[in-house]
């Protein structure tokens, strides 16, 4: 199989919705001849024209709520968000209109429309730019909220945002964006709601999100030289939660390592500890739940304390340590 | 010797005088809910458009079936006036599964895509954006659809009218900004939260078209309302009025009305009631009578007590619709 980048997986899987489906377009800021500030729709407008890729002003509740009265009215938009800590802006439309027209309606309309947006930190661009809200849409009955890793999971689980009648909230990584994988060509769908297992092992379950993924495949590296043997769970879907990977995953092991890159503080890793510790995973645990996730601190922008406000690799690989060493 | 009320959208005399039927019915609706919330009959709150009939069925009457609305939170008359069934709106009211939103919605809420109507909102301001993207639908679909946006003058001080309304413009999006200014927002006069006399002004920073109209002179709302369908429907994009009105009744049902005067309240009752006012224009014209406006006061009231049994013999939700429509298939 071929490999391509993140960026260009979710690039394949927009062209690829949008060649099929005429009711297919994707507003935002600086999509069209700039290719969007992380390039993921660069040579889009060329293709698909400035009607269907469709730059706006910077008005993020006008974007927001245009994919809203857009897929009320018979279209399946697709909105980016520049950065994932603009959706302050477009909240309202988000939260009290998106998610909640189906059900106030009495079930008498669908939203067909995804909210595709990068997140998290890495890059430089501290506190305005670096967050990791996923969690402020993971709590909102009536979002599907989906944070793929690799390049495959990110065009398969946007084929499926694309294809779902509900609003999706699609959490891409800045980081991830250059990260390559094996990509089947065509039309593929990755379903919502359910995990990977990206790393089989026996000693500790790491569910970890988004980035993350990719740091606790590289500690299990490590730590495999170390004869600890950590299995990798990515929930790929926030909402809805593959529990039962989750909990299986635990159980096989007896350890659980919560591994995210939002706040700690009322972030998705106190979802995933709350579930392995409700289920009856929590029966079979040898060990407390141990969480890493990020400092209770706005993002730096100096590069030593950026790195220090999340969780990094060594972090990942001292706690599976000493998890093990705990008796 | 009757003589014709010319108008733009050339409405013929028995248009004229179902839209007179169309105000009554909806001041008779409004009425019976106000009684029902103030007895405690129904729960929750409600919104009254009482005194503001004329700028819902003024403007709501120009539009065709296919057309869109977005309604606000005091939206009952635009709704009446898009067509939705006045028998599922009073069973949305009791919360019966017969309502318009199968019970879930409540009065904020109401919204009947069948007819048009996008939706109520509970958050002011929340239907500029909304309007806009249906107005886009048509566009790229190329359809000669149109969408009315309802407003408030209160949200017109939200950061969504600005973006909108820009938006809208340099799009040449097919819709029409209609803001009903009673006044007030809630408890805060309008002359208190803006520094300008007419919010219509606003219009010129977006290069758009904006007037400022009496809402409570039907034919005025008609007449603007048209202008500004037609010029959306041509392609040529949007239009923001403002249609200068008075609710005669407190912002939802707990107000005591504290911000105001009795006077101010009793001056727009007896010198500016869109519905007598009307009904007087008719009667000079010859085109109706004191008896036969009193049938169609009847007949309205019919109507209401219908809705009323309909409501009523309707059922509440199972336990188990709390936990359904929450995603759609």
């Amino acid at each position: 199989m071929r490999e391509i980048t993140y960026t260009e997986a979710v690039r394949e899987a927009l062209s690829e919705a949008m060649r099929e489906d005429e009711s297919v377009f994707i507003l935002g800021e600086d999509i069209g001849i700039y290719g969007g500030a992380f390039g993921v729709t660069r040579g889009m407008l060329e293709e698909f024209g400035p009607k269907r890729i469709r730059h706006t002003p910077i008005s993020e509740s006008a974007i927001a709520g245009a994919a809203v009265g857009a897929a009320i009215t018979g279209m399946r938009p697709i909105f980016e968000l520049q950065f994932s800590d603009f959706i302050t802006i477009a909240l309202d439309q988000i939260v009290n209109q998106a998610a909640k027209i189906h059900y106030m309606y009495g079930g008498n309309v669908s939203i067909p429309l995804v909210m595709r947006t990068p997140g998290g930190s890495g890059t430089g661009a501290a506190a305005q730019h670096s967050q990791s809200l996923e969690n402020w849409t993971a709590h909102i009955p009536g979002l599907i909220v989906i944070q793929p890793s690799t390049a495959y999971d990110a065009k398969g689980l946007l084929h499926s945002a694309i294809a779902n009648n509900n609003p999706v909230m699609f959490y891409e990584h800045k980081l991830c964006y250059r990260t390559k994988g094996d990509v089947p060509e065509g039309k593929y769908f990755i379903p919502i709601g359910v995990a990977d297992i990206k790393r089989q092992g026996k000693d500790i379950s790491v569910i970890a999100t988004s980035y993350m993924v990719h740091k606790a495949l590289e500690a299990a590296e490590i730590l495999a030289k170390e004869g600890i043997d950590i299995e990798v769970v990515d929930p790929r879907t926030l909402v809805p939660l593959d529990k039962k990977t989750i909990v299986d995953s635990v159980k096989k092991t007896g350890r659980a390592l919560v591994v995210t890159e939002a706040v700690k503080r009322s972030g998705f890793s106190s979802e995933l500890a709350a579930v392995i510790s409700e289920e009856e995973s929590f029966d079979y645990l040898d060990h407390p739940i141990v969480r890493l996730a990020g400092a209770e601190t706005p993002i730096p922008y100096e590069p030593t304390l950026e790195k220090l406000a999340v969780p990094q690799v060594n972090d990942i690989v001292t706690a599976c340590r000493n998890i093990m060493a705990a008796k | 010797m009757t003589m014709t009320l010319v108008n733009k959208a050339g409405f013929n005399d028995q248009q004229l005088i179902e839209a007179y039927r169309k105000m009554c019915l909806i001041r008779l609706f409004e009425e019976k809910v106000d009684y029902f919330f103030a007895k405690g009959m129904i729960h929750g709150t409600t919104h009254l458009c009482v005194g503001q009939e004329a700028a819902a069925v003024g403007s709501g009457s120009v539009l065709r079936h296919s057309d869109w609305i977005t309604a606000t939170h005091r939206g009952h008359g635009q709704t009446i006036t898009k067509g939705t069934d006045i028998n599922k709106m009073m069973a949305e009211l009791f919360g019966k599964t017969s309502g318009t939103n199968k019970g879930k919605g409540g009065s904020m809420h109401i919204a009947d895509i069948a007819t048009g109507n996008l939706g109520a909102n509970g958050v002011v301001g929340g239907g500029y954006p909304i309007a806009c993207g249906a107005a886009l639908t048509a566009q790229m679909k190329h359809t000669d659809q149109i969408c009315l946006c309802y407003a408030g003058d209160g949200s017109t001080n939200e950061g969504s009218f600005h973006e909108s309304l820009n938006m809208a413009s340099i799009w040449k999006l097919p819709v029409v900004f209609f803001i009903e200014n009673n006044q007030y927002g809630m408890s805060g006069p309008i002359k208190e939260t803006v520094n300008i006399q007419d919010l219509s002004t606003r219009a010129l920073s977006y290069g758009m078209p904006g007037i400022t109209i009496d809402g409570n002179d039907l034919i005025a709302v008609i007449d603007a309302v048209y202008d500004a369908v037609e010029r959306a429907r041509k392609g040529e994009g949007p239009t923001l009025i403002e249609a200068k009105t008075y609710r005669w009744k407190g912002h939802s049902k707990s107000d005591a009305k504290k911000y105001r005067t009795r006077e101010e309240e009793e001056q727009w009752k007896t010198e500016r009631d869109p519905i007598a006012n009307f009904k007087a224009k008719l009667i000079r014209a010859g085109l109706l009578s004191e008896a036969e406006s009193e049938e169609i006061l009847v007949k309205a009231a019919e109507v209401i007590e219908n809705a009323v049994a309909f409501a009523e013999a309707g059922s509440k939700p199972d336990e188990d619709q709390l936990m359904t429509d929450i995603y759609a298939e």
